[in-house]
C-alpha cells in the first residue's frame, strides 16, 4: 500500500515537472522559433521578462522526482539510468546549458554574446524535453528490464521517439499559452495574439501526435496501450481529450482567462494516464511498484516528508506564483544598480 | 563483502566515471559557498542599510542580488548535474544503498525548493514589494539554505560512516532505520566544519572583491562598507572553523581510523607517531620528502604522545587507499590546514588592529592578504573535499561498497566521451559566468566614476504603477491596473 502511495506521489512529481518545467522549455522553444535579432526581439523580451523569477523552482520538481525515484524505487532508478544512459546523460548537459544559457544572456549587452547565449538557450530547452521524453517512452514500452544495457535501441524506437516529439510539442503549447496569458498581464495584445496562434499551432501538434503515438503504442507498448484504452487510464485520456478542447476554445475567447488552467489539465491528466496504465508495473512488464518498492521504513518516513513538503512548500510556491502572476516580481535593471539609483527604499 | 574484488579488477569505468564525478563537483562546490552564504551577508547589508538608511549598503546589497541571480542559476543547473550523475555514474550504489540514505536527498530537496522560492521573491522583489515585506520574505533564506546543507551533508557523513541497516544473507541492506541512517556519527563533525567553511569563504570571497579595490585606490565608503561585512562575518567564523577543523580530525581518527591515517600517511599501527607536513608516501611504506615532526601525530590524535595511531597496514591492501591516493589526501589535508592557520592569522591581526585602534588594519599588505584570502578559501574547500572523498577509497559507502561495485556499466569510450562533453560544457559555462561577472563591475565601476547622484529617471512610489518608465527598463508600456491579471 505505502509503495503505492509513494508511486502515485512518484507520478503527481512528474506531472507538476512536466506542467512546471514543460512551461519554461516550451518558452525556449518559441525564443528558437521566434526569428532574427530584430523580428524576435519582443517575444524574446516577454520570455525574458516571463521565466525569470520561476523557472529555478519549476526545475526543482525535477530534482524532487530523482529523490523519491531513488529513495522509494532504487531498483527502477538504477535500471532506468543504466539502460537510458545516453538520454538521460544529453539531458543532464541539456539542463545546464538551458539554465546557463537564459541566466547569462540577460545580463550581456553585445549582441552577439546575447545572440549565443540565446541559442544555446534555445537550442537546448528542445533538446532536453525530447531527451527526457525518449527516457520515458523507453520506460512505457517496456525497454528497461534488469538485463538491459545502455543500447540505441532502448531509446531510439517508436515509442521513444514519439514520446520525444510529444514533450516537445507540449512544453510549446504551455509555453506559448502561459506566454500568451503573460503578454495580457503586460499589456501587450499584439503579442497576446502572436502566442495565441502559436499555441493553437501547438496544440493541433499535440492532438496530432498523441492519436498518433496511441496507435504505436498498440503493437510497441501493448500494455500502456491496454492501460489507456480501459478503466482509470482510459478516463484520464478522456479528461486529457476534453482538456484539449477546452484549452482551444479558450484560446480563441476574447479574455483567453482560465486557458492556463486548462492546458495544465491536458498535460497533467496524460502524464497521470500514462502513470494508470502503466499500473501494477512501475515498468511494464519486468518491474512491478511492489518489486521495486525500497524498504517499508524508508517508504513511510519519504510519505512523511513528502507530506511535510506540502505543508510548506505548496504554500511557498503558491505565493511565488501569486507574486509573479500579479506583477510583483520584476529583475533590478541598470537604474536599480546605479549609485543613487531610483529604487532606494525607505 | 560478498564481492571481493582486487586492485587488479578495478573495472575501466571507473577512471572516466570518477574524473566526471570529480570534475563536475569540484565545480559545482565553488558556487556552494556563495549559495549557502551570500544570502545573509546580503541579508545584513540590507538590514544595516534599511535601519540606518543607508543608500550604498542599499546599493551593494542589490548588487550583490543582481550577482546572486546570476550565481544561483548556474549553481542551480550544476547542481542537477549531480543529481543525474547518481544515476548515471553510480547506479550500483543508488540500487542498493538509495532507499538507506536516501531520506537526507529527501530533506534537501524541499530546503531547495523553499530556497528557490524565497530566493526568487527576494531577487525579483526589490522594484515593487515594499520594502518591509520585501526583507522579511529574505530572512528565512540563510535557514532553508542550511536546511539544504544538512540534507547533503547527511547523505555524504552517511557515506562516510553508514549505518542504520542490517545486511541480509544476500549482502543487501533491510531493516532500515531511517533516524540512525540520517544522524550518523560523522553528520555532526562535518556538518559544522561545512557550515562554517560555507561563511568563512563566502565572507572572503566577498570582501576579496573589495580588498582589490582597495588596493587600487579605491577608498570610498562604498568599498569600505563592501570590505567589512563580509570581512568580519568571516573573521568572526575562522577562528571557530579552525577549532571545528581540528575537532572532525579527530572524530576521523577515531570513527574512520583507516581514513585518518591516509590523510596523515600514517603507515604502521604505532604509539609515539610523527606528523608530516607533506611528504610522499610510497607503496613500500616508506616516505620521502616532508618535513618530520616527531610524536606530533599521537599528540595532536589523542593529546599524548602514548596515543596509538591505527595504520594503513591494518586493512588489507585492497581495503585502503593506495599510496597515491594517501599521499593526494594528505596534501589535500594539509594544504587545508596550512591556508586555515593563515586565515586565522589574518582574522587576528583584523581583529587586534581593531581592539586597539577601532579602525581596519591600514598597511596595503593587509589588504592584500585580504584579496588572496577568497581565492585561497575557495581552494582550501577543495582541499577539504578531496580529503574527505579520496580518504575514503577504495570505498563509495565506507567498508561496505566499493566504488568498483558501484560504477554503471557502460562502455569507458562513452564515458569519456560524455567527460569530454561536460568538460568543454563546463569551460564555457564557468567562463561565461566569469566574463559576465567582470562585465558587470566593470559596468557599474563606470557608472560610479560618471559621478554623483543622476536625476531621477522617474517618479514611483513602491507598489504603484510607474508613468513615463523608459523603453529600457518596461518594454512593455506603463501597466495599468486593468491590465494585469
Amino acid at each position: 500500500v505505502i509503495a503505492g502511495v509513494v508511486a502515485v506521489v512518484l507520478l503527481l512529481a512528474i506531472a507538476a515537472y512536466a506542467c512546471g518545467g514543460g512551461t519554461d522549455y516550451g518558452a525556449g522553444f518559441w525564443d528558437l522559433s521566434a526569428g532574427g535579432a530584430e523580428r524576435g526581439k519582443r517575444p524574446r523580451r516577454l520570455i525574458d521578462h516571463a521565466m525569470e523569477p520561476v523557472w529555478e523552482v519549476n526545475n526543482v520538481w525535477l530534482i524532487f522526482v530523482l529523490v523519491i525515484m531513488w529513495t522509494g524505487f532504487p531498483v527502477l532508478f538504477q535500471r532506468v539510468f543504466t539502460t537510458m544512459w545516453l538520454p538521460l546523460a544529453l539531458a543532464a548537459v541539456g539542463i545546464v546549458l538551458r539554465g546557463a544559457g537564459f541566466a547569462l544572456r540577460k545580463p550581456v549587452r553585445r549582441l552577439a554574446g546575447r545572440r549565443l547565449y540565446g541559442a544555446v538557450f534555445a537550442v537546448a530547452s528542445v533538446v532536453t524535453p525530447f531527451f527526457l521524453g525518449a527516457a520515458a517512452g523507453g520506460v512505457a514500452s517496456g525497454r528497461v528490464t534488469a538485463t538491459s544495457t545502455a543500447s540505441t535501441d532502448a531509446w531510439a524506437n517508436p515509442t521513444s521517439l514519439l514520446f520525444g516529439l510529444l514533450a516537445i510539442a507540449v512544453t510549446a503549447t504551455l509555453g506559448a499559452v502561459f506566454l500568451a496569458a503573460d503578454a495580457r498581464r503586460f499589456a501587450a495584445p499584439d503579442l497576446d495574439r502572436y502566442f495565441r496562434r502559436r499555441a493553437l499551432g501547438a496544440l493541433a501538434a499535440v492532438a496530432v501526435l498523441a492519436v498518433v503515438t496511441l496507435f504505436v503504442t498498440h503493437g510497441d507498448a501493448p500494455h500502456v496501450w491496454h492501460g489507456l484504452t480501459h478503466g482509470a487510464g482510459l478516463v484520464f485520456v478522456v479528461v486529457a481529450a476534453l482538456a484539449t478542447l477546452a484549452t482551444a476554445w479558450l484560446l480563441t475567447r476574447p479574455s483567453g482567462a482560465w486557458s492556463r488552467v486548462a492546458a495544465v489539465g491536458v498535460v497533467a491528466s496524460a502524464v497521470i494516464a500514462w502513470g494508470l496504465a502503466q499500473r501494477p508495473y512501475l515498468v511494464p512488464t519486468s518491474l512491478t511498484v511492489a518489486e521495486g518498492a525500497g524498504d517499508h521504513t524508508t517508504l513511510r518516513w519519504l510519505t512523511f516528508v513528502t507530506l511535510v513538503a506540502v505543508v510548506f512548500v505548496i504554500p511557498a510556491v503558491a505565493l511565488l506564483y501569486w507574486l509573479d502572476t500579479h506583477g510583483e516580481l520584476e529583475g533590478l535593471t541598470d537604474a536599480d544598480l546605479r549609485r543613487g539609483g531610483v529604487a532606494d527604499e525607505g | 563483502m560478498h564481492t571481493v574484488l582486487l586492485l587488479a579488477d578495478v573495472p575501466a569505468q571507473e577512471l572516466p566515471a570518477r574524473s566526471m564525478m570529480a570534475f563536475t563537483l569540484a565545480s559545482h562546490i565553488i558556487l556552494v559557498p556563495l549559495g549557502v552564504a551570500l544570502p545573509l551577508i546580503t541579508l545584513v547589508m540590507h538590514g544595516y542599510g534599511l535601519r540606518r538608511g543607508d543608500a550604498t549598503a542599499l546599493l551593494l546589497a542589490r548588487r550583490w542580488s543582481a550577482v546572486m541571480a546570476v550565481q544561483f542559476a548556474i549553481g542551480v543547473v550544476t547542481g542537477t548535474v549531480l543529481s543525474f550523475e547518481f544515476g548515471l555514474l553510480w547506479p550500483g550504489m543508488m540500487g542498493r544503498w538509495g532507499d538507506v540514505f536516501g531520506i537526507g536527498f529527501g530533506v534537501e530537496a524541499w530546503a531547495f525548493f523553499l530556497e528557490a522560492v524565497l530566493i526568487a521573491i527576494y531577487l525579483y522583489g526589490w522594484r515593487r514589494l515594499p520594502s518591509r515585506t520585501h526583507f522579511l520574505l529574505g530572512l528565512p533564506l540563510p535557514l532553508v539554505a542550511l536546511l539544504g546543507a544538512f540534507g547533503i551533508l547527511a547523505a555524504n557523513s552517511w557515506m562516510n560512516t553508514p549505518r542504520g541497516f542490517t545486511l541480509d544473507s544476500a549482502g543487501d541492506p533491510v531493516d532500515v532505520q531511517v533516524w540512525k541512517a540520517l544522524f550518523t556519527p560523522m553528520l555532526g563533525p562535518e556538518y559544522w566544519h561545512f557550515v562554517f567553511a560555507m561563511f568563512v569563504t563566502a565572507g572572503y570571497v566577498v570582501a576579496g572583491v573589495y580588498a582589490v579595490g582597495r588596493l587600487r585606490g579605491r577608498r570610498d565608503r562604498y568599498h569600505r562598507l563592501g570590505f567589512a561585512i563580509p570581512f568580519t562575518l568571516a573573521a568572526v567564523c575562522t577562528p571557530v572553523q579552525f577549532m571545528l577543523g581540528d575537532s572532525i580530525a579527530r572524530q576521523v581518527f577515531h570513527k574512520q581510523p583507516v581514513k585518518f591515517a591516509a590523510t596523515e600517511i600514517v603507515w604502521k599501527t604505532d604509539t609515539h607517531v610523527p606528523e608530516y607536513l607533506f611528504g610522499r608516501l610510497h607503496p613500500d611504506g616508506t616516505i620521502s620528502g616532508g618535513i618530520r615532526i616527531p610524536q606530533l601525530d599521537s599528540i595532536l590524535a589523542g593529546f599524548h604522545a602514548d596515543t596509538r595511531v591505527t595504520g594503513l597496514t591494518s586493512v588489507p591492501a585492497g581495503d585502503r587507499p593506495t599510496a597515491t591516493q594517501a599521499t593526494i589526501a594528505h596534501w589535500a589535508f594539509d594544504i587545508m590546514v596550512g591556508i586555515g592557520s593563515l586565515l586565522v592569522v589574518l582574522a587576528l591581526w583584523y581583529a587586534t588592529v581593531w581592539l586597539l585602534r577601532r579602525r581596519m588594519p591600514a598597511t596595503p599588505w593587509f589588504f592584500r592578504s585580504a584579496a588572496v584570502a577568497g581565492v585561497a578559501s575557495v581552494a582550501a574547500v577543495e582541499c577539504g573535499w578531496v580529503t574527505t572523498e579520496v580518504g575514503r577509497q577504495p570505498w563509495i559507502v565506507y567498508q561496505n561498497m566499493r566504488v568498483a561495485e558501484a560504477v554503471t556499466a557502460t562502455r569507458s569510450t562513452s564515458l569519456w566521451t560524455m567527460f569530454t562533453l561536460i568538460v568543454v560544457v563546463y569551460v564555457f559555462v564557468f567562463g561565461s559566468f566569469l566574463a559576465v561577472l567582470l562585465k558587470m563591475r566593470s559596468g557599474w565601476r563606470l557608472d560610479d566614476e560618471r559621478g554623483g547622484p543622476r536625476p531621477p529617471e522617474k517618479t514611483r512610489e513602491p507598489g504603484t504603477p510607474e508613468a513615463g518608465t523608459p523603453e529600457t527598463d518596461t518594454p512593455y508600456g506603463p501597466r495599468s491596473a486593468g491590465s494585469r491579471l
